[in-house]
């Protein structure tokens, strides 16, 4: 580990105080808390909201996954990985089971998480009533009087458009029926999973705020009675290990139109492979190498 | 049997602030009561009050004294009864049409039914069966009558006065602007409205209309005030 | 009968300038109230104050609600005041723009407040939406179309669609017919006369325009500096006016 940082990068008193943030967000799930988001050594956009909130959780006992769209090695997970390796000396995994804390952008791990979890998600925009209401001052009025028939204006949009609700992530849910939050960007196929035994940290950087869900917390996605809320996903099985189950990558594979769906989450979409599972293009050589 | 209408020591004068103030007293200590089934013929030269009188009666000037239609008083009277007062007892045809442009004329017709609560198809029927009677041609009925004639306009108006059937009716020049054939409907709803009790003030210039529906005279001129000594 | 809407002594100031002083009036269900007065005489303030948009000074503005019979809606919780804002009254702004939201379609638009108050069921929010539309003149094809491709006369009637979608008690005007052609005005002051008289609307009318009064309200409020110097029956106001201004302000008027 290397000594010119705190654990964990941040001084003890800002991870104070942002753990008092994640503390008032668990005791009001669904609420934004402001908080004094500081300046962190990457870019807006890349993660500042999650970073913060991981380093105010971390013990040096415990074990780090990163992931970025469901994947441990694409350059944001990476970077990340490797900023906790080098600022806390933690352990770190992509495996979803030997993990405790796992933190997300964009994707809810296909392994039921389990209560000895921490999910912290990178989020870019926490206001759900955002786009529908640039005010801040009158979004906060709105979550507090919970006067949300905006929202639903939004799904109604979409179907009278697409004749379906056509928002497909970050789609809004309401959380044991008082607020309604910004999951993140999230695909909706995730949402199911939003309740979930884990405790699970949203932090936005940029926007300062952080909001949470308790472990087993009811979280209801918006729909219509006669449009009910659909998490569908691609219409094919994983390409690698066949699984009908996850949430897919579309991967192009050549100039000639060519294509294959496979998992995007790569620590699930391993271990079945391990495990012996065989998608249509899933490659001799891996079955030699096992 | 008490009188529909009426009237005791009424008084109107106008004040014209921008004018220096000039006070023009225009009517003194009117009394004078309609029975129902009653007609009377306001009379009396031109200007002489006639119609200042009408308007006194229907609340739209300001007057002291009492005027009592149908039992309230109109003096002082809060502008919903007045209200009221205007939708079921006391009807009204002024010497001109004034309607929202582009109503056609049925709605017109119906519009006061439609404001008591009558079904929108009654209403419209009894419209048309009056609008029948005094001699608008169907063709007419969905056209707003402000591009009409004046004489047809004026038995819109007609039409319109008697559709609801008022137990107070004031009639302004009811019959002016007419022919013979037109009058002679006019005045037999007005018959009409006499032999179902309703208590009519009326100013018909046209004398042998007059003679034919009025009951009895009043000569409005006895109510001008007195030059101050 | 109890008023809808009783006001009593509702005052307003900015700093020394005085908004509206010392305002009081009953309203009952089924009347129009027109407020007349020149620019700056306080007509909005007034309308403003009375809708819950701008909190007043001192008075009181006292609602007969439907479930509490009535209460005081300047003392009342923000949330309670809001619900009545979107159940029970309506506002219709001069400006469509600032009561319409403009990237939603006319459908949405309408179908807004019914789904602020709890419908979940697409299907019956669209019917409702498209049954407003007929009623405002504006034919179904347009459902899906946004206010920004309708014309200032049709944005109008949207407005009012969307405002009455929930079948309010109430209903606030703030210069309905400003801006509009004057063959546009008329089509809309019938649609708003037949309204106000099928749903046994009550109203209160803001305008500077004494035709529009004369043809939609029952009672009129003569406004100047602030304080009311004249109300009375519209027509009695207009043809026998008592005060100097109201006088003054009759006489004003074009004869057409």
């Amino acid at each position: 580990m290397s000594q010119e940082y705190n654990f964990a990068y941040l001084d003890e008193q800002t991870k104070r105080m942002i753990r008092r943030a994640i503390l008032k967000g668990l005791a009001i799930p669904g609420y934004q808390v402001p908080f004094a988001s500081r300046e962190m050594p990457m870019p807006y956009g890349w993660g500042t909201g999650g970073v913060q909130v991981t380093a105010a959780c971390l013990t040096p006992a415990d074990t780090l996954k990163v992931i970025d769209q469901g994947a441990d090695d694409t350059t944001n997970a990476v970077s990340i990985r490797k900023f906790f390796e080098r600022t806390a000396g933690v352990a770190t995994t992509e495996s979803t089971r030997d993990a405790t804390v796992i933190q997300t952008r964009h994707r809810i791990p296909e392994e039921p998480l389990t209560e000895d979890q921490i999910l912290v998600y990178q989020v870019p925009i926490p206001e759900p009533l955002r786009f529908l209401e640039p005010r801040e001052t009158e979004t906060r009025v709105m979550h507090a009087l919970e006067d949300y028939g905006l929202m639903h204006v939004k799904l109604y949009e979409d179907i009278a458009r697409n004749g379906e609700i056509a928002t497909a992530y970050a789609y809004p849910v309401k959380v044991e029926e008082r607020y309604v939050m910004d999951p993140s960007p999230i695909p909706k196929f995730d949402n199911p999973r939003l309740e979930s035994a884990a405790i699970q940290l949203f932090g936005a950087g940029r926007e300062q705020r952080i909001y949470a869900l308790p472990p087993y917390t009811q979280v209801v996605s918006l729909d219509f009675e006669d449009h009910p809320f659909n998490p569908s996903k691609a219409d094919h099985p994983c390409a690698l290990c066949g699984a009908d189950h996850t949430y897919l990558d579309e991967v192009i594979t050549d100039d000639q139109g060519g294509r294959m769906f496979v998992c995007s989450d790569t620590d699930y979409c391993s271990r079945r492979q391990a495990d012996g599972h065989r998608g249509d293009m899933a490659p001799p050589v891996l079955e030699a190498l096992s | 049997m008490s009188a529909m209408i009426r009237l005791s020591d009424v008084s109107k004068s106008f004040i014209l602030h921008n004018q220096g103030s000039t006070v023009i007293p225009v009517m003194e200590r009117v009394a004078f009561e309609v029975m129902p089934g009653e007609c009377v013929a306001l009379t009396g030269s031109s200007g002489a009050g006639k119609s200042t009188l009408m308007r006194m009666i229907y609340g739209n000037y300001l007057a002291t004294g009492t005027i009592e239609v149908g039992g309230v008083n109109i003096v002082g009277a809060e502008a919903r009864q007045v209200l009221a007062l205007r939708r079921e007892v006391l009807g009204y045809v002024s010497q001109f049409l004034r309607v929202v442009p582009r109503v056609p004329t049925r709605e017109v017709v119906a519009e006061p039914l439609l404001a008591l609560g009558v079904g929108r198809d009654e209403a419209i029927a009894r419209a048309e069966a009056l609008l029948t009677r005094v001699g608008i041609p169907e063709r007419l009925w969905g056209l707003s009558p402000t591009t009409f004639s004046g004489g047809e306009q004026q038995r819109v108006n007609i039409a319109r006065g008697f559709a609801h059937p008022y137990p107070a009716l004031l009639l302004d020049e009811p019959t002016a602007s007419l022919d013979a054939g037109n009058r002679a409907i006019v005045l037999g709803l007005i018959d009409d409205a006499k032999a179902r009790g309703a208590a009519v003030i009326g100013i018909f210039h046209d004398l042998e209309a007059r003679a034919q529906v009025a009951d009895r005279e009043i000569d409005v001129s006895a109510f001008s005030p007195k030059v101050a000594a | 009968m109890t008023p809808l809407l009783t006001v009593r002594d509702l005052s307003k100031t900015y700093g020394g300038r005085i908004g509206c002083a010392d305002v009081s009036f009953d309203l009952y269900p089924g009347e129009v109230l027109g407020i007349v007065g020149e620019s700056g005489s306080g007509k909005s303030t007034l309308l403003n104050c009375l809708a819950g948009q701008l909190v007043p000074d001192g008075g009181q503005v006292v609602f007969d609600t439907r479930a509490d019979g009535p209460r005081d809606t300047l003392i009342m919780s923000e949330p309670e005041r809001r619900m009545l804002a979107r159940t029970d009254w309506a506002f219709v702004h001069q400006n469509a723009r600032d009561g319409l939201r403009m990237g939603v379609s006319a459908g949405g638009n309408v179908g807004e407040r019914l789904m602020a108050v709890g419908a979940r069921n697409y299907g019956d929010i669209r019917s409702a939406a498209i049954d407003w539309l007929g009623r405002v003149e504006i034919t179904e094809d347009r459902v899906d179309d946004r206010p920004t491709a309708f014309s200032g006369g049709m944005q109008q009637r949207l407005q009012i669609a969307r405002n009455l979608v929930t079948g309010p008690r109430l209903v606030f005007m703030d210069e309905p017919t400003g801006g509009l052609d004057v063959s546009v005005q008329a089509r809309l002051l019938d649609l708003l006369r037949g309204l106000v008289r099928d749903m046994g609307l009550s109203a209160i009318i803001v305008t500077h325009d004494l035709a529009v009064v004369r043809l939609l309200a029952d009672r009129l409020m003569v406004m100047k500096s602030g304080q009311v110097i004249e109300q009375g029956l519209t027509d009695q106001v207009l043809d026998d006016p008592q005060a100097p201004y109201t006088q003054l302000l009759v006489s004003s008027v074009l004869q057409v």
